[in-house]
């Protein structure tokens, strides 16, 4: 199963739910798509919850540190939301740990935007 | 479990890593490997298959992709070649670098490294890279 995203609002904050696999493929693009088409709407604080996600490959880590980039540059920011222990693993092989804020409580994740 | 190897040749497309990744699991977790083993296995596969497909091979219809699963006794050990223009370490960038932090890409060869016990990487004489393989099996 690839990817399957809905987003929803948290007061002035986008939370987006993923489900599936983020891989190279439909999964990583779809994802990216999401990501711009919320970033050119003007949603600009991003709380992506990947606690459904039951697999990401390096292309779906890049997707992630993609759209990171995409939101910060449009002068938002990006959060993590629900990691599983695999996907933990991948962000501290790969260093991203020091990069991404990770919530685990979404409404705490919601009040860190304030 | 006896030892056995198979080969494969595979074509320079998506769906053969899809393939590469579930057959290889199929046989991992025959030969004893838990959850967690088998999600290092298949990612590290996965990851070197998408590197030969699409770094490697250029989703080329022309070329193919070989993929040799061996079972020993003490081992898992998997080869995956390319036939592209072969892997040079020494120019890749060091995803690990803090100017590197950022790039969208290069993190594969990475992953597969923290997740295997042996991992090689090789340019091969006739031309394009060969990616060497191995998790240790649990004990009986």
């Amino acid at each position: 199963m690839s990817v399957k995203l809905t987003n929803r609002q948290v007061g002035d904050v986008t939370v987006v739910d993923a489900e599936g696999r983020i891989t190279l493929g439909d999964g990583a693009s779809t994802f990216r798509d999401l990501i711009k088409d919320l970033v050119g709407n003007g949603n600009k604080k991003l709380l992506v919850n990947l606690g459904e996600v039951s697999y990401i490959d390096s292309s779906g880590i890049g997707e992630l540190v993609s759209g990171f980039t995409t939101v910060q540059n449009a002068g938002g920011s990006m959060k993590l939301l629900n990691l599983n222990k695999r996907v933990k693993d991948l962000l501290q092989i790969t260093k991203l740990y020091t990069v991404f804020e990770v919530h685990d409580d979404e409404a705490a994740g919601v009040r860190s935007f304030s | 479990m006896e030892a056995r190897a198979q080969t494969w040749q595979l074509a320079s497309t998506l769906d053969s890593v899809d393939w590469a990744e579930a057959h290889v699991l199929t046989i991992a977790r025959e030969a004893g490997f838990d959850e967690d083993a088998c999600s290092d296995i298949g990612i590290s596969v996965r990851e070197s298959m998408v590197n030969a497909v699409v770094h490697g091979n250029h989703y080329s219809t022309e070329k193919k992709v070989n993929l040799s699963v061996d079972v020993s006794s003490s081992t898992l050990t998997m080869i995956i070649e390319d036939s592209g223009c072969g892997l040079d370490l020494s120019t890749l960038p060091d995803p690990l670098a803090e100017e590197n932090l950022l790039r969208p890409s290069g993190r594969g060869l990475l992953i597969i490294g923290a997740f295997m016990d042996e991992f090689a990487v090789e340019r091969r004489a006739e031309g394009g890279t060969r990616m060497r393989l191995v998790k240790n099996r649990p004990a009986a």
